[in-house]
């Protein structure tokens, strides 16, 4: 059993995989960790700290997001906030994926957002998130998007979704994000 | 007025605000969950300040990483600078980032852009 869960992570090329609640401080933990690893392994400095980035908005994002489910709910698949956090490496990039449940009714607006997202050039991208962060409102949590955005930015990669059903309530949203271990792009 | 000094943690920057000494500075790395409530002591400091301020403000900022809440709380800290030096008082703000990273110079240049006060750009 022990072996498997290993080999599927070494085939799978996952450095690091969390699944439980996701508190403030498990977020510093993490990327606490995962930052002493990369400056370990000697990676080149652009990709660290790009690594580092994507890492920090995705995390901080999976962790404000998971506030807004409902936990009193009956249909809710899980009763504290959990999620996936899941940080791989390959011989091109690093990839850091998220998993967390979200409500059916908020599907249409998340997929509408990366769609736009990874539509947009790198150009487009930087125009959106000037007009967000010089325009929308924020809240202490929420970031009105810009996450995604810098997440995008920072990437230099479409961003990978996807939306698994759970009932008729929820689905599970994971998001993967891609960054290039070569230096120069992105 | 009172000096207002944060030392610096894993999450949030160092932060200097000393008006006898005219220093300014926010350095560091910047990705606390909740950026409004870390920075509003800054806020409300140059909200105080900003009835008597000095001849000159020189801002220093030299961040090695910051989450995009704390990107709209810098725009809020720039456009206090900004009010500043249009009500008529010499103001600057110093962007200083490592030389070898590109994308801390864009993020330099993207406020630039757009602001309406001197916004340097320094490599170090």
């Amino acid at each position: 059993m022990t072996y498997s869960y290993y080999k599927n992570m070494q085939i799978n090329n996952i450095i690091f995989v969390y699944q439980g609640e996701v508190t403030a401080d498990l977020v510093s933990s993490i990327l606490q960790m995962i930052e002493n690893k990369l400056e370990g392994e000697g990676e080149d400095k652009k990709v660290k700290k790009r690594v580092f980035n994507v890492m920090v908005e995705c995390l901080q994002n999976v962790y404000h997001h998971l506030d807004a489910l409902p936990p009193t709910d009956p249909n809710n698949p899980v009763k504290d906030k959990t999620a996936l956090l899941m940080i791989g490496r390959e011989e091109k990039d690093y990839f850091i994926i998220t998993g967390n449940h979200v409500l059916n009714d908020r599907i249409p607006e998340v997929k509408a957002r990366l769609d736009r997202i990874n539509r947009a050039t790198k150009e487009e991208l930087k125009q959106l998130y000037q007009e967000i962060l010089t325009g929308g409102e924020f809240s202490e949590k929420g970031t009105a998007g810009l996450g995604m955005i810098d997440i995008a930015r920072k990437s230099g990669q479409k961003l990978g979704y996807d939306f698994h059903p759970v009932n008729d309530k929820y689905s599970f949203f994971s998001l993967e994000a891609r960054v290039s271990r070569i230096p120069d792009k992105g | 007025m009172r000096n207002l000094v944060i030392e610096p943690t894993s999450k949030t920057p160092k932060v200097i605000l000393n008006a006898d000494l005219g220093i300014f500075e926010i350095s560091g790395r910047s990705i606390p969950e909740d950026s409004i409530g870390f920075y509003r002591k800054v806020l409300d400091w140059l909200d105080e300040y900003s009835k008597g301020p000095l001849p000159e403000t020189v801002f220093k900022f030299h961040l090695e990483y910051f989450n995009t809440s704390s990107s709209k709380v810098l725009l809020d800290i720039f456009r206090r600078l900004e009010r500043l030096h249009k009500a008529g008082h010499k103001v600057v703000i110093r962007w200083l980032y490592d030389a070898d990273d590109e994308d801390m110079a864009e993020t330099g240049q993207d406020y630039q852009a757009l602001l309406d006060v001197p916004f340097e750009l320094v490599p170090v």
